[in-house]
């Protein structure tokens, strides 16, 4: 199969689609235009609302993207032209010159750290400086060094060269030239992505005039524990911890003045309440203050992040657009005027000021845009339409992540896997596998044969060799029981060593291989593959690390850290001797999908992947498909739901590959990823289907009020009523001359604790449909945060400009209602501008309800063994980087079962559930973990306590053995059940307990 | 016990879970930020996987120090295997001292991958601290 996908853009939006096509079996070329890929993320210090590193969660996706198969990454490279040709594009990219060979360069850094040229670290923006050779930070993919030929000595003034003299790989090639290739693709997704908004066209905030005004992102790095100040959080004057913090909210957001920025950048609200909460992490006497206009806390679980920050971590909120910030000369501090919640004028003096500044599509990304022929809206970002996010005007053009809009990681990430099974449409077939089979040569039993290990100690170059004794360690090491082979090599990961390798495992006849080198993080693919070739089980291999742990930690100590070496070296003999060869179980796969729930994100699901080739079984409890999607008549941007949805109904019910089960519920699901069964009923109906893959798409409700007379008065209606309402031209709207509409009904307070996301957007909705129907009618709103995220807000402004007026209430001062006798209503509510309570008078009472999950999810959670969070919806794997999948491999989430959210969101992250499906599913069959729990049946008491332990459900105590049995596909290796074990019934292959006491009693022997 | 002897040199064995601590050890190396050669890292693909056992073990084979370093509450990459090392971490320390042996010597610590700085000044604290409490006595008691 020779399908090839182009990705524009190394974030981890193009990180994500490149992944799960490659998955899916698809070639991927993603091309980058910076030196290392990682994106926007890569800078970030935390992530919320779970305050995760980063970095930490980051890296492994890289690592596992540019060591992928199917996967070429062009790095520092730039499209030079693209053609549209039939059934494809052809693409022309140029690699620039790094001016470092990339096969040569080993990472080792010497280069960078005698390069006698300073330059700004734009990585760090510039708040610090890098060498005119370096890469852009320690855990950068690719890892390979770059000059940068404009500061660079030897190119301005002919001089210099030192890189190339202490280069011992022979990396550096002041003669490289850009290289062009050619390449045909069948699709393309551009996740270009987009930049931070620079204030300093706002001179009014002082930033590039103050010291101590950085914007966001630069506070990001100054968090940062590999960032410029080594995650001390000093202000820029001084070198001093700040007491007193002032975020100030929407910088270039929400804001015409400086440019088209009347939307809002959607993430700054959270990244700011993180930021507060990590600053008083790091210093328990520093004091945050966020001054906001609405407080966007939407996104799932967000709420309670805002609710920790104020209340654990002393941040405080204050709602006040500030106009300006003046630096007092003397301390360097910064005095902010704004406006007291009582509607007074203030002045406070902060020693650092944070600039939360929004997002904006770059000059370039729009060249490229406009080259490729895609439509941008007025703001520079792609618009898609909710039916369809990510395709674009252009056949076979895809976008995805905050190309098309501002939006956080997990959307973006869901936009990404979205993207990508939508470009694959018409390049997939259950007829041909995705799996990756390498040709190698047969494996060689090693159960006969003399325990024979070999040992390589690397100099790598002289990152080693300069402080470890290299020959004393390699002597060492040939002193052991049982070694027979023990060398030195300049460099171990040269193709010349590997071959070196090769060769020693056979003439030596090796069963076990020791590489002392560097971090297995980084090298032990490569190593494990020297193995294969030498027809050796991958997993007789045992690296330690005595670069990155050892030689560069020690530096100034040759004696102890040659003794440290031999040390490890050491446990690495003792661990090896009880090394096993391990191999991955295969399984088959059914190459089916289970879809539960035909609302709209259950039938997106569902059509991506039958029109990628695959079954699908849409199984719906009612007798008809569209769920909540049959009651909502238009959105702010689609005039004609019910229409659309006839379409798609029409679509899903007369594809070939999609079996609709109406009226159905489902009794069991068993089984485990690649082979599901499950039980369904229809009344007195019952079957068994078999899937590989199920998609849980069982949405959510309308909430059920009790409040605001909703019970007893027939003029308090939801909004969703209003809209019908609205629609029919209902005869009760000519009575309301004043339509009052109160928000956040239950929601986010006590037991209701989240925000439902879309019920301000509704009501922006519904008023701009009142106001174009009946102008002359007044509308009241009263509301706590107005959430009209990303492209929604410009629709807000223009509702305000209808005349409607807003007033906010606080949680603890809710509006009250009384009825008049003449029918009206008396709505009395605390104004704090005006400090004292208003009554306002309507005929009409509209209340924003909400979302709840539905009560059946716990019975369903149960059955597919998967979580639920606190409020009763799903809860996903990870909430930045796995938003569609389940700790529990096969399983995957989407729509409303997750959160609630609108309808474009439901259909993106439908569409990425059956992304993440197909990646399954595309396979004949799939491959376990290598390292597995392995259960020793003599020993084992079927006491269950692994069972209880495990978190992906992968354990079971089998009945007529009364023993535990573990599912190979389900386990993930972590080893809690081996560690809890109390009659050591349980070893994690590869990590056993002999293996790992062996490894330090060798030490102490 | 030996207080004067501040001038041996402690063994330390460490247990480092894949994908935050043994990352965070490997950016202190990528970053050269320096610390004291008595540390011996072993790797754990979860500190969750860590059998309390082991560091009664290595306590008994004569380390002078156990360091355990584990993903931060909330980041471990097997949703919940840092918890449990927090709970196992604890009961194994109060049996040490219900033992009458010294739980000082077993430290567990929260090391992200971007900590390298961090990581490095945990590996100082606790060789300087174990100095302080001399060498770990089981080792002369088992030699005799």
């Amino acid at each position: 199969m020779n399908k090839r996908i182009l990705v524009i853009g190394g974030g981890i939006g193009g990180v994500q689609a490149g992944l799960d096509l490659a998955q899916m079996g698809i070639k991927v070329t993603l091309v980058e235009a910076k030196p290392s890929i990682g994106g926007r993320m890569a800078q970030l210090d935390k992530t919320f609302p779970t305050n995760d590193c980063s970095t930490c969660i980051l890296s492994p996706k890289l690592y596992e993207l540019a060591s992928h198969p199917n996967v070429d990454i062009f790095s520092y490279s730039t499209l030079d032209k693209v053609d549209k040709k039939e059934n494809g594009f052809q693409a022309r990219i140029r690699k620039k010159a790094r001016f470092v060979n990339e096969e040569k360069c080993t990472a080792c850094g010497l280069c960078s750290e005698k390069c006698p040229v300073k330059i700004p670290d734009l990585f760090n923006k510039e708040i610090t400086t890098t060498k005119c050779i370096s890469i852009p930070y320690a855990q950068a993919v690719p890892a390979v060094y770059k000059i940068d030929k404009k500061h660079c000595l030897y190119f301005s003034k002919g001089k210099c060269g030192i890189c190339q003299k202490v280069c011992t790989a022979g990396a550096i090639d002041y003669e490289q030239k850009d290289t062009i290739e050619t390449i045909d693709f069948d699709a393309i997704i551009v996740a270009a992505g987009a930049e931070e908004y620079t204030p300093r066209i706002r001179p009014e905030y002082g930033f590039g005039i103050y010291d101590n005004v950085v914007t966001s992102i630069e506070y990001e790095r100054i968090l940062s524990a590999s960032g410029p100040t080594g995650g001390h959080i000093i202000r820029p004057s001084d070198k001093t911890a700040p007491g007193s913090i002032a975020f100030i909210q929407c910088v270039g957001s929400r804001d015409i003045s400086s440019g088209n920025y009347a939307y809002c950048s959607s993430y700054c609200c959270m990244q700011a309440t993180k930021d507060a909460i990590i600053t008083r992490e790091h210093d328990q006497n520093a004091c945050s203050t966020i001054f906001y206009i609405d407080i966007r806390a939407f996104g799932k679980d967000f709420d309670k992040f805002v609710d920790r920050a104020q209340s654990e971590y002393n941040v405080k909120y204050i709602k006040s657009r500030i106009s300006e910030i003046i630096e007092k000369p003397k301390t360097k501090n910064l005095a902010i005027k704004y406006i007291t919640p009582d509607g007074r004028i203030n002045t406070k003096e902060f020693e650092l000021v944070v600039l939360s500044v929004g997002i904006r599509i770059p000059d370039q990304i729009k060249e490229l845009m406009t080259e490729l022929g895609v439509k941008l809206s007025e703001y520079g970002f792609c618009p898609c339409d909710a039916f369809e996010p990510g395709i674009t005007n252009v056949d076979g053009i895809y976008v995805c992540g905050t190309l098309m809009g501002p939006m956080d990681i997990p959307e973006t990430v869901m936009s990404a896997s979205a993207a990508a099974s939508m470009a694959a449409r018409g390049l997939l077939s259950p007829e041909i596998s995705s799996e990756i089979i390498k040709e190698k040569p047969a494996e060689i039993a090693i159960e006969e044969k003399y325990l024979k290990i070999g040992v390589v100690v690397c100099h790598c170059g002289v990152n080693i060799g300069s402080v470890v004794d290299v020959p004393e360690v390699v002597k060492f090491a040939g002193s052991f029981r049982n070694v027979v082979f023990a060398d030195e090599l300049i460099y171990a990961c040269s193709r010349d060593s590997i071959k070196y390798i090769i060769d020693k495992i056979k003439e030596h006849d090796l069963t076990r291989f020791i590489m002392a080198s560097c971090s297995p993080r980084t090298h032990e693919t490569l190593f494990k593959s020297a193995l294969e070739e030498a027809g050796l089980n991958k997993y007789l291999m045992q690296m330690t690390n005595i670069r990155d742990q050892c030689s560069w930690v020690h530096q100034d100590n040759h004696e102890e850290a040659t003794e440290k070496a031999k040390d490890l070296v050491c446990m690495a003999v003792g661990r090896s001797r009880y090394l096993q060869p391990l191999h991955e179980l295969d399984s088959e796969v059914n190459k089916a999908c289970l879809v539960i729930g035909g609302g709209i994100a259950g039938m997106m699901s569902a059509l991506f992947i039958a029109d990628n080739g695959f079954r699908a079984f849409l199984v719906e409890k009612d007798t008809e498909l569209g769920g909540n999607l049959l009651k909502i008549n238009y959105t702010l941007e689609e005039k004609n739901i019910s229409w659309l949805l006839g379409k798609i109904r029409e679509r899903v019910q007369e594809h070939p590959l999609i079996d609709v089960c109406l009226n159905t519920e489902i009794r069991e699901i068993k089984g485990y990823v690649g082979n599901f069964t499950t039980n369904l009923t229809s009344g007195k109906e019952e079957r068994n289907i078999e899937h590989g893959a199920v998609i849980v798409a069982t949405g959510g409700r309308e909430h059920e009020t009790e409040s605001y007379g909703y019970r007893d008065e027939s003029y308090v209606v939801t909004q969703r009523e209003f809209e019908t309402m609205l629609l029919n031209k209902n005869p009760m709207l000519k009575y309301a001359h004043t339509v009052a509409m109160i928000q956040c009904v239950d929601s986010r307070e006590s037991d209701k604790n989240y925000c439902s996301r879309v019920c301000c957007g509704e009501m922006v909705k519904n008023i701009l449909q009142l106001k174009n129907d009946y102008p002359d009618k007044d509308v009241y709103v009263l509301y706590r945060d107005i959430r009209t995220y990303g492209m929604l807000e410009p629709y807000y402004t223009q509702a305000r400009k209808t005349g409607a007026l807003f007033f906010r209430y606080d949680i603890e001062n809710k509006p009250v209602i009384q009825k008049e006798e003449n029918g009206e209503f008396i709505i009395t509510v605390y104004d704090e501008i005006l400090r004292r309570y208003i009554k306002l008078r309507a005929q009409l009472i509209v209340l924003s309800v909400g979302i709840d999950p539905l009560e059946t999810n716990d019975q369903l959670a149960r059955m597919l063994k998967v979580p639920l969070n606190e409020d009763g919806f799903f809860h996903e794997a990870h909430v930045k980087l796995r938003p569609v999948d389940f700790a529990t491999a096969g399983i995957f989430v989407s729509g409303l079962a997750h959160g609630p959210k609108y309808i474009n969101e439901s259909v993106s992250q439908a569409i990425a559930a059956a992304s993440r499906a197909l990646t399954i599913i595309t396979k004949d069959k799939i491959r376990s973990e290598a390292h597995t729990a392995v259960i020793n049946e003599v020993r084992c008491t079927g006491c269950g306590f692994c069972v209880d332990v495990c978190a992906y459900n992968a354990i079971e105590i089998d009945k007529e053995k009364n023993i535990a049995a573990v599912n190979t596909l389900m386990c993930k290796g972590c080893g809690s059940c081996a560690a809890t074990c109390l009659s050591g019934a349980v070893d994690l292959s590869g990590f056993t307990n002999k293996q790992l006491i062996q490894e330090f009693q060798e030490l102490f022997l | 016990m030996g207080k004067n002897s501040v001038d041996f040199e402690p063994k330390i064995i460490a247990f480092l879970c894949n994908w935050c601590a043994y990352a965070g050890a490997d950016l202190a190396g990528t970053s050269r930020t320096q610390y004291p050669s008595n540390i011996r890292i072993i790797k754990l693909m979860c500190t969750g996987a860590l059998d309390p056992t082991y560091v009664i073990k290595v306590l008994l084979e004569g380390a002078d120090g156990v360091l355990i370093g584990g993903c931060h509450p909330g980041d471990c990459h097997y949703i919940n295997g840092n918890y449990k090392a927090r709970r196992r971490v604890a009961i194994l320390k109060s049996s040490l001292e219900t033992a009458g042996l010294e739980s000082e010597r077993v430290w567990l610590r929260w090391i992200s991958a971007s900590e390298g700085v961090y990581f490095a000044e945990t590996v100082k604290e606790m060789v300087e601290h174990i100095k302080k409490l001399g060498p770990n006595p089981l080792k002369m008691e088992w030699a005799i």
